[in-house]
C-alpha cells in the first residue's frame, strides 16, 4: 500500500469512528435537555432521575466524540496537505465558523452544566444544557456545510494561477442545496440512534429488575421508540429529498446506487441483486418497478442515466480516466443503510406494540437490547461510506481527485505509524466506554430524595453531578 | 490595518489565548501526583480544572481552523511538515482528555491512579512538544519551493528546539503552581505556593535563555522590548507570589506567556514559516486567503470572539470560590 491508500483507511477509520459518537451526542443532549426541561415544568421526580441517568451516559459518550473530533480537524493538514491548500480559501471558513460559533458553545456550557447543579439558578441551569443542545446542532450544520461544499461545490471560482478554489458567495456556500438536505437526514439518523439507545437501556432495566423503577422506565421506553419511529419518517422524507438532489448534482452516484449500468427510462428499483462483483451482469434480483425513477426525479417514468453513458460523458468533459466509484460498494452500503436502519424503526414499532396499556416486555425481548442501538448507528455508517466513496475518483467533486489531494512530503512510515497509533488507540478507548456504559447503565436510576429544591437535590452515589459539593 | 497583517495578528491571539489558558491546566496536570498527596487531595487538584479545561482546549482548535481558513499554506505545511510531533500531541490530548473525564466515574483507587498517571503524562507531552514546535517555527525549517517540509524529524530536534519546549513545559508548571495557590485553600494553597516560587524560579532562567537565543536567530528592536516585558512580568510574579498576592502572580505568569509567545510571533512576521533558505520562506501574504475570504471571516471574529471571550469569563467567575479538600469515600 502506498502513502494514498493508507492517508484513505486512515481518514475513513478516523472519520466513521468520530462517528460513532456523534449521533449519540446529537441526539441525546437534546432528549437530555427535554428530561429536564420536564422535571422543571412538573417538578416530578421522575424527569430529574431520568435526567441524571441519561444525562451521564450521554457525558461518557461525548468524552469520546471530543477527543475524537481533535483528530479531525488536524488530519487535514497531516495527510492531506495539496488539499488543504486547494480548499482552504473555501472550506476553512465554515470550518472557522465551527469552532468559533459551535465548540466554543458546547464545551463552556458543558463544564457549566455538569458542575452547576448546585451553584446555577434551576432556570439558569437548565438553559446552559439547551445552549449545548445549540451548540452541537450549529457544529453539525457547519461541517456538513462543509462537506457538502465537496460533494457539490458552488459560490467559488477557481484560480488557475494559483491552482485553487476562491470563496466568493459565503452564503452560497452556507445554502448550498445539498447542506440543506443533508442536514435534516443527518439529524433525524442521529435521533433514531438517541432514540433507540434510550429504549433498549430502559428495555433491559424492565426485563432484568422488574418491579424497580418500572413507571420510569417504562417512559423512557415509549419515549425512545417514540423517536425512532418519528426520526424514522424524517429520514425517509429527507433521504428521499436527497436522493433527488443527488441524480442532479452528482447521477454517478445514483447510477452506482443502483449498479444502474445502461440508463433506463422508466428505471426500477432494485432491492436485492446478485450478480457478478462488478455489477455488469444479475443472476438474481428482485425489483420494484417505477421505483428508482420515482426516488431519482420524482415522477414514475423519469429517465435514469447508466453507468455506462455517464462514464462518457465525463471522458469527454474531465479527459480520459475512470469515473466510476467501486459499484459493489456503493450498491450494498445504500440498501443497508435503509434496510438496517428502517429494521430499527420496525422494532420500536413492534416495542410499543409490546409493552401497550401497561403489559410487560416479553423475557425473549432481552435479546433486542444490544442490536436495537446498533442498528440504527450502522445505518449511519453505511450512509457515509455510501456519500463518500461514491463521491470517488473526485475529493472535491469536478475539481480534484482523491489522488492529487494526498501530503506529498509525508512518508509512508509517517501515515503508517499515525494510521496505526490511532487504530489501537480508538480499540483501547472503545473497550473503556463500552465498560463505563455498562458500568453506569447497570447503577439504575439515582436516588432523589424527594427533596426537588431549587438547587437540585443530588445523590450520593452520583459524584458527577455533585464534585463541587464536597468540594467546597 | 491591512488584513493579511490582521489576521495574523488574530491567530497570534489565538494562540496566546491557547498557551495561557491551557497553560496552567498543563501545570495542574503535571502537578497532579506531586501536590495531592493523596485522592481527597487530588481530586481537589482536578476540580479546580475541571469546569474550564475542555472550554480552554476549543482555542487550539479554533486556532487549527482559523489557520486553515485565512492561511491554508501556513495550516498545511505546519501540519504535514511537524507531522510526528503533531500526531504525539493529539494522542497525549485524547489521553488527557478522556483521563480527566472518567476519572471520577469509577470508585476505585486504582482506576483513579492510573487515570492521574496519563492526566500527568498527557499533560507533561504537548507542552514539551508545543515548545518544540514553536522554538522551529522561530528558528526556520527545510522547505522546497512548494512550502512543503523536507527535512526530517531529527532537524526538528535540535538543541535550541529543545530548550523551547523545556522552557515552555517549565513555565507552564510555574503557571500551573500559581494557579493552585489562587484556587485552594489551607495547607494545598501554602504547598502551592512554595512550588510555585522554586518552580518559578526555574521557569525563569530558562526563558530568559530561551529568548535569548531565539532573538539571536531572528529578531529585531520590538520583539525585544515585547520579550524584555515578558521577562519583567514573570519576575513580578515571582515577587507577588512571594507577598502571597495570588491574583496578581496569576496575572503575572498570563501575562509572561502572552508576551513571550507575542515575542516569537513578532520575531517570525512577515514570514508565517521560516525556512531554512529564505528564498523558500512562506510569508503571510503567500500564505493567505482571498481577501474577500478574510473579510468574510473579520466579520464572524469580531462578532463572536467578544462574546464567547465574555461567556468564558462568566463560567470563571461562577467556579470562583476555592476548593476546600474534603475527605470522600472512595474503595
Ligand atoms: C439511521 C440512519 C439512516 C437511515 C435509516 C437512512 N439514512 Fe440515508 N444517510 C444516513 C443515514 C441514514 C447518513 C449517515 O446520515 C448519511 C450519510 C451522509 C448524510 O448526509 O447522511 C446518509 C446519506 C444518504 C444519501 C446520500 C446523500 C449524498 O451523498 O448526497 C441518500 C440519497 C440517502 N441517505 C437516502 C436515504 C433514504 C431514501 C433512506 C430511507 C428511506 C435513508 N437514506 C435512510
Ligand atoms: C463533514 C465532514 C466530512 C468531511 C469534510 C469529509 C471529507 C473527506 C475526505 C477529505 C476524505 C478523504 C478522501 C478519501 O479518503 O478518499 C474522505 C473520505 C472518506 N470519508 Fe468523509 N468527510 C466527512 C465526513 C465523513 C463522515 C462523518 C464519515 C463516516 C462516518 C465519512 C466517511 C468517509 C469514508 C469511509 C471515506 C473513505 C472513502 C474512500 O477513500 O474511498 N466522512 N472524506
Ligand atoms: C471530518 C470532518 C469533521 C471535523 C473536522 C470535525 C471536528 C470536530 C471536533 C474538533 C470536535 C470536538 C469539539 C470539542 O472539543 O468540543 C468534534 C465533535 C463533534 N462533531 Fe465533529 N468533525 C467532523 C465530522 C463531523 C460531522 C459530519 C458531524 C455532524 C454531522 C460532526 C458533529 C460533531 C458533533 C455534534 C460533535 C460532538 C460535540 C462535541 O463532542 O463537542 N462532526 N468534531
Amino acid at each position: 500500500m502506498d502513502t494514498l491508500d493508507l492517508a484513505r483507511w486512515q481518514f475513513a477509520i478516523t472519520t466513521v469512528y468520530h462517528f460513532f459518537f456523534v449521533p449519540v451526542t446529537l441526539s441525546l443532549v437534546a432528549i437530555t435537555a427535554g428530561l429536564q426541561t420536564a422535571w422543571y415544568r412538573t417538578g416530578k421526580d421522575k424527569y430529574l432521575r431520568l435526567t441524571k441517568f441519561y444525562g451521564k451516559l450521554f457525558l461518557i459518550n461525548i468524552a469520546l466524540g471530543v477527543v475524537t473530533g481533535l483528530v479531525q480537524e488536524f488530519q487535514f493538514g497531516m495527510n492531506w496537505s495539496t488539499y488543504s491548500r486547494f480548499v482552504g480559501d473555501v472550506f476553512g471558513a465554515p470550518l472557522a465558523l465551527e469552532g468559533l460559533l459551535a465548540f466554543f458553545l458546547e464545551s463552556t456550557f458543558i463544564g457549566l452544566w455538569i458542575f452547576g447543579w448546585d451553584r446555577l439558578p434551576k432556570k439558569v441551569h437548565l438553559a446552559c444544557i439547551w445552549m449545548v443542545v445549540l451548540g452541537t446542532q450549529l457544529s453539525a450544520y457547519f461541517i456538513l456545510a462543509a462537506n457538502s461544499w465537496m460533494q457539490n461545490p458552488v459560490g467559488f471560482r477557481y484560480n488557475a494561477e494559483r491552482g485553487r478554489a476562491e470563496l466568493t458567495d459565503i452564503g452560497a456556500v452556507l445554502t448550498n442545496k445539498v447542506v440543506l438536505v443533508t442536514y435534516p437526514h443527518t439529524i433525524f439518523a442521529a435521533f433514531m440512534v438517541g432514540g433507540a439507545f434510550v429504549a433498549a437501556v430502559a428495555l433491559w432495566h424492565l426485563l432484568r429488575r422488574p418491579g424497580t423503577d418500572t413507571d420510569v422506565f417504562r417512559t423512557a421506553l415509549k419515549l425512545g421508540a417514540v423517536i425512532v419511529i418519528a426520526a424514522g419518517a424524517g429520514v425517509a422524507v429527507s433521504g428521499d429529498l436527497q436522493g433527488k438532489v443527488m441524480t442532479e448534482v452528482q447521477p454517478m452516484k445514483m447510477a452506482a446506487a443502483e449498479a444502474l449500468y445502461e440508463t433506463e427510462k422508466p428505471a426500477a428499483f432494485s432491492a436485492f441483486t446478485v450478480g457478478t462483483l462488478d455489477g455488469s451482469r444479475e443472476i438474481f434480483s428482485v425489483k420494484v418497478p417505477y421505483l428508482l425513477s420515482f426516488l431519482a426525479t420524482g415522477t414514475f417514468d423519469g429517465e435514469v442515466k447508466g453507468i455506462n453513458s455517464l462514464q462518457q460523458a465525463y471522458e469527454e468533459l474531465y479527459g480520459p480516466g475512470s469515473y466510476k466509484p467501486n459499484i459493489p460498494l456503493t450498491y450494498w452500503t445504500f440498501r443497508l443503510m435503509i434496510g438496517v436502519g428502517m429494521a430499527a424503526a420496525a422494532v420500536s414499532l413492534w416495542l410499543l406494540w409490546a409493552t401497550r396499556k401497561g403489559r410487560a416486555p416479553a423475557r425473549w425481548l432481552a435479546w433486542l437490547v444490544v442490536p436495537l442501538p446498533l442498528l440504527p448507528l450502522v445505518a449511519n455508517c453505511f450512509g457515509w461510506i455510501f456519500t463518500e466513496t461514491g463521491r470517488q475518483p473526485w475529493l472535491v467533486f469536478g475539481l480534484l481527485r482523491t489522488a492529487d489531494g494526498v501530503s506529498p512530503g509525508t512518508t509512508t512510515a509517517e501515515v503508517l505509524t499515525s494510521l496505526i497509533g490511532f487504530t489501537a488507540l480508538y480499540g483501547v478507548l472503545a473497550v473503556v466506554e463500552v465498560k463505563l456504559l455498562t458500568k453506569s447503565i447497570r447503577a439504575g436510576l439515582p436516588e432523589v430524595g424527594g427533596d426537588a429544591g431549587r438547587d437540585g437535590p443530588d445523590t450520593p452515589e452520583d459524584d458527577e453531578s455533585k464534585p463541587l459539593s464536597f468540594a467546597y | 490595518m491591512e488584513l493579511t497583517t490582521l489576521w495574523f495578528v488574530v491567530i497570534a491571539f489565538l494562540w496566546i489565548g491557547y498557551f495561557v489558558l491551557e497553560g496552567f491546566d498543563f501545570g495542574v496536570g503535571i502537578l497532579l501526583r506531586v501536590l495531592g498527596r493523596d485522592e481527597p487531595e487530588r481530586r481537589a487538584v482536578v476540580t479546580t480544572i475541571g469546569p474550564v479545561w475542555d472550554g480552554n482546549e476549543v482555542w487550539l482548535i479554533v486556532a487549527g481552523g482559523a489557520t486553515f481558513a485565512a492561511f491554508p499554506e501556513w495550516y498545511a505545511t505546519l501540519f504535514s511538515g511537524f507531522y510526528l510531533p503533531l500526531f504525539a500531541i493529539l494522542v497525549a490530548l485524547i489521553l488527557r482528555g478522556v483521563a480527566l473525564e472518567y476519572r471520577g466515574k469509577r470508585d476505585d483507587l486504582l482506576w483513579r491512579g492510573r487515570m492521574d498517571t496519563l492526566i500527568t503524562v498527557g499533560s507533561v507531552i504537548p507542552a514539551l512538544l508545543w515548545g518544540i514546535t514553536f522554538a522551529n517555527l522561530v528558528r526556520g525549517v527545510p522547505l522546497d519551493a512548494d512550502h512543503e517540509y523536507v527535512g526530517s524529524l531529527g532537524d526538528l530536534l535540535s538543541p535550541f528546539a529543545l530548550l523551547g519546549g523545556v522552557a515552555f513545559t517549565a513555565v507552564f508548571v510555574a503557571h500551573g503552581a500559581i494557579f493552585l495557590a489562587l484556587r485552594t485553600t489551607d495547607e494545598l494553597r501554602q504547598r502551592a505556593n512554595r512550588l510555585a516560587a522554586r518552580t518559578g524560579l526555574v521557569a525563569a532562567v530558562l526563558v530568559v535563555a530561551f529568548l535569548l537565543w531565539a532573538l539571536n536567530l531572528r529578531g529585531d528592536t520590538a520583539s525585544a522590548v515585547v520579550a524584555g516585558a515578558a521577562v519583567v512580568a514573570l519576575v513580578a510574579a515571582l515577587v507577588a507570589n512571594k507577598y502571597r498576592r495570588e491574583g496578581w502572580a496569576f496575572t503575572g505568569t498570563a501575562l509572561a506567556i502572552a508576551l513571550a509567545v507575542t515575542a516569537l510571533f513578532v520575531a517570525m512576521f512577515p514570514a508565517v514559516m521560516p525556512s531554512t533558505d529564505p528564498a523558500t520562506t512562506l510569508t503571510a501574504v503567500e500564505a493567505a486567503s482571498t481577501p474577500y475570504t478574510l473579510k468574510v471571516l473579520t466579520w464572524i471574529a469580531g462578532i463572536f470572539t467578544p462574546l464567547v471571550m465574555l461567556y468564558q469569563g462568566w463560567t470563571y467567575w461562577v467556579f470562583r470560590k476555592r476548593v476546600t479538600v474534603e475527605p470522600v469515600a472512595v474503595a
